[in-house]
């Protein structure tokens, strides 16, 4: 009978539609896609390429690449195949970098939430805290923590955490900060939302996209840090992953360079695929930043 | 006859391939002759904010740019200037006064370095003698005390003060024309009619041409001497205000003029006999300024001061007032999402104030809330469905039945059923200001309390929104707490109304007694300021069909 029965805007794509098409506006972020789909790929087939132990001796010591074909990419000083080696560190890269970032973002997320929407003592005593674990640098912090609490990866992973939480409670809290005056939260609380409701059905889900950005960050981080615990010799022994294979290969620098350089490279397109990840999540997340 | 100052033919400007149309501004042919006041007026997207970024050439290109016409300036076609001759001219010869005064100046440098800066640009004045004019232009714009002004930072004077000041800023190097982009938009009534009253002052002494933007048509009648609507981008209509005022001849001015408000007041009804459904007893609200260190501390500040009303049944109480009257306050408290320092809300008998929070929960379904921004309102990761049956979800409801209830509401709102698995972001502000509505019934309150639910639509959205209102409260019986700042929103709808200044209430009655013989002063200053008043909208209902 009116006007505003008729005038229905356009039906838009559904949001999922609507998101990917914004991700694959940015070619740099399909390209890192395709670098993590090929981590992916490795972390998965990495059974198939060495079924019973990468730490196994599989050849000569020091078999350069491309000579023999049983080990296409050689060995290291004890004989190890490097390419075994390199698909199965791909699956603890992706481990240590996945949990601890769930981790460090589940931490992060619940203490800027409680921080932001309480404000006064709450967020005094929770903010002091963190502080407390941000004047401390992250990489001294964490040889602590290993040292404490050993070197298995799954202390590994934990310690990483730990030192990374900070950021995103930061993020959490500036965002929570601003949206609890927004009216919707005021809506929401005078139908009667109690506050557990308000933080994590109405506010939370509109704080979350620039943390899901830092994420592929945080991912990032983690990686370098699991890498840079195993290049000092404190990473876990029984397991093969990129950073032992550049700590051992540190001692045959000089004249058996690949033993470190090809790990470094699957560090280097790994990182970078969750930096470029990053941007495309940004710009598919946050369009409005873009849009005017 | 002079040559016109600003000769504007055919101009088109184009908008980035995607957009709803293809030119924000299609053909536009408009003159401004020298001490003349020409009124660009158009509601939101109506393309008359890019008119002045065209003039300026400030539109963000390359996304935005003019496709086709000219804009001569003094004879002068400004789109072929350069850059850099096009930087003399801004500020100089032609200057602009923004909508919102506090963001167009810069908060770290001082009033008077500010004015100071578009002398320094423009003349080759000594600092003595840009000193002395910049104490004379803020005298010119009746700023009391000008010297202290001068030292002043922007956020320390007050609003109408900081439209003085970019007055006397865009006046700096007499320019032949003033741009001024809706320039009391963000003022309260009594300072708009200050700052009309000086442009026009001001524009009579100094002769230049003024372009004023504006989407209400109360200010046109208040200032202008000739009127352009624009429509969508295109020009509808352009005559002497008179004309256009008074015999508007294109469907689309007579539409915009009847849906603005009449300054004519319901019938009183009676409600004496009505239950008292909403109490509020001696309510105190005090904002405690927590000072820093260095700053000591400040001065608290009252923001409501011993409020008593009541609202009875069916009817519809008005709460008005200009900025810092503390009626937004009112309307927190009463829905206690701020907590009153003393004092009772009664809904029904119950003291809302001494709920418990579990108490509270239950009691809320009472009293339910229209806001202000329907798009901040409205949680944007929500559909449409589940915002409206949120309330009744929370309260226990089988969230089916809640759903489909919120469809039948959707349809109560005039919105189509199918709007319910929308998103908030795909419809129009009145649209979403609609589903505020829907959500609000959901839960079947006894008060609805409305704060200020049509000042960010456009006039005709506004109408239809309050027309809407007036029939959801006669079929529904609902009892309403309509919080504005605009009187004539007011007039329609509210039985009676509450007058507040400064926290207090100033004076009280039914809307159509108020109206006609306000006792207090500060409601008679009030309602002196409606702009156009001595203009009454011609009667088009007739044909508006």
């Amino acid at each position: 009978m009116t006007a505003a029965t008729t005038d229905l805007p356009r039906a838009e794509a559904a949001p999922a539609v609507a998101l990917w098409r914004r991700f694959a506006r940015n070619r740099a972020a399909l390209l890192g896609l395709v670098l993590f789909g090929a981590v992916l790929v490795m972390a998965a087939t990495a059974g198939l390429i060495e079924p019973t132990d990468p730490l196994r001796r599989a050849g000569d010591p020091l078999t350069k690449p491309f000579t023999d074909w049983a080990v296409p990419l050689g060995t290291d000083q004890l004989g190890r195949d490097i390419l075994a080696q390199l698909f199965h560190g791909a699956r603890i890269s992706l481990l240590v970098g996945v949990l601890a970032t769930l981790l460090s973002i589940a931490i992060g997320v619940v203490v800027g939430a409680l921080a932001g929407f309480f404000g006064g003592w709450v967020d005094d005593v929770l903010m002091r805290v963190t502080e407390a674990f941000q004047t401390i640098p992250n990489f001294v912090l964490l040889l602590a923590l290993v040292a404490i609490l050993g070197s298995s990866i799954e202390y590994i992973t934990l310690a990483i955490a730990i030192v990374s939480w900070t950021a995103p409670a930061r993020m959490v809290r500036a965002e929570f900060l601003s949206l609890r005056s927004r009216e919707f939260v005021d809506a929401a609380r005078n139908l009667g939302v109690s506050n557990g409701a308000l933080i994590f059905r109405e506010i939370l889900p509109n704080a979350l996209p620039p943390v899901i950005v830092y994420a592929s960050v945080i991912m990032a981080l983690s990686i370098l840090l699991e890498s840079a615990l195993a290049f000092l010799g404190l990473g876990d022994p029984n397991h093969a992953s990129w950073g032992n294979m550049i700590g051992q290969g540190r001692a045959v620098l000089r004249t058996d360079w690949y033993c470190a350089v090809i790990p470094g490279i699957a560090i280097v397109l790994t990182v970078l695929s969750f930096s470029l990840l990053g941007e495309g999540l940004n710009d598919a997340l946050n369009p409005r930043q873009k849009k005017q | 006859m002079t040559d016109p100052v600003l000769d504007i033919r055919d101009l088109k400007i184009a908008l980035p391939k995607g957009s709803d149309r293809p030119f924000a501004l299609d053909g536009l042919n408009l003159s401004v002759n020298p001490g003349e006041i020409v009124c660009l007026v158009g509601e939101s997207g109506s393309g008359k904010s890019l008119t002045a970024g065209a003039i300026m050439r400030l539109l963000p290109e390359p996304h935005v740019r003019v496709a086709e016409g000219s804009i001569r300036f003094e004879g002068q076609d400004l789109l072929a200037l350069s850059e850099r001759e096009m930087k003399q001219i801004r500020g100089d010869r032609i200057a602009q006064i923004f909508q919102e005064p506090m963001t167009a100046l810069n908060p770290q440098k001082t009033v008077g370095w500010q004015i100071d800066e578009v002398l320094r640009l423009h003349t080759g004045l000594g600092r003595k003698a840009r000193r002395a004019r910049v104490l004379e232009l803020l005298d010119l714009v009746h700023i009391p005390d000008p010297r202290s002004v001068y030292h002043a930072y922007p956020h320390q004077v007050s609003g109408g003060q900081r439209q003085r000041v970019m007055i006397a800023m865009a006046l700096a190097c007499e320019p032949k024309l003033i741009i001024a982009d809706e320039p009391t938009t963000a003022l309260d009534v009594t300072t708009q009619l200050q700052i009309l009253k000086l442009i026009r002052e001001l524009q009579e002494k100094e002769g230049a041409g003024i372009l004023f933007i504006t989407h209400d048509f109360g200010v046109v009648a208040e200032i202008a001497d000739r009127v352009v609507v624009l429509s969508k981008g295109e020009m509808v209509e352009q005559g002497t205000a008179a004309e256009v005022l008074n015999r508007p001849k294109h469907p689309y001015t007579r539409a915009l003029i009847g849906a603005i408000p009449a300054l004519v007041p319901p019938r009183p009804r009676d409600f004496r006999d009505a239950p008292v459904v909403l109490r509020a007893e001696g309510l105190v609200k005090t904002f405690a300024a927590r000072g820093s260190l260095i700053s000591g501390k400040r001065a608290p500040v009252t923001a409501v001061d011993n409020l008593s009303f009541t609202l009875r049944r069916g009817e519809t109480l008005g709460v008005v007032g200009e900025s810092g009257s503390g009626k937004t306050t009112v309307s927190r408290i009463v829905t206690r999402l701020l907590e009153s320092d003393c004092g009772a809300v009664e809904v029904d008998g119950t003291d809302l104030l001494a709920c418990s929070p579990r108490e509270l929960r239950e009691m809320r379904r009472h009293i339910q809330m229209v806001f202000q921004d329907p798009m901040a309102s409205l949680n944007p990761r929500k559909r449409v469905e589940d915002l409206i049956a949120q309330g009744p979800i929370v309260h226990g409801a089988d969230p089916k039945a809640a759903r489909a209830r919120a469809r039948e509401l959707l349809e109560l709102v005039e919105l189509s059923p199918a709007a319910a698995t929308r998103y908030p972001h795909e419809f129009s502000g009145g649209q979403r200001q609609r589903i505020g509505i829907a959500r609000a019934l959901a839960m079947e309150p006894k008060v609805i309390v409305a704060d200020e639910p049509v000042s960010a639509l456009d006039v005709s959205v506004q109408a239809q929104v309050l027309k809407l209102l007036a029939d959801l409260r006669d079929r529904l019986d609902l009892s309403v707490l309509f919080v504005t700042h605009d009187l004539r929103v007011a007039a329609q709808l509210c039985d009676r109304v509450i007058v507040m200044q400064k926290g207090r209430i100033v004076e009280t009655g039914v809307t159509a007694e108020l109206f006609a013989a306000p006792s207090h002063p500060y409601t008679q200053q009030l309602l002196a300021s409606i702009p156009g008043r001595g203009w009454t909208p011609p009667d088009l209902a007739t044909d508006a069909a």
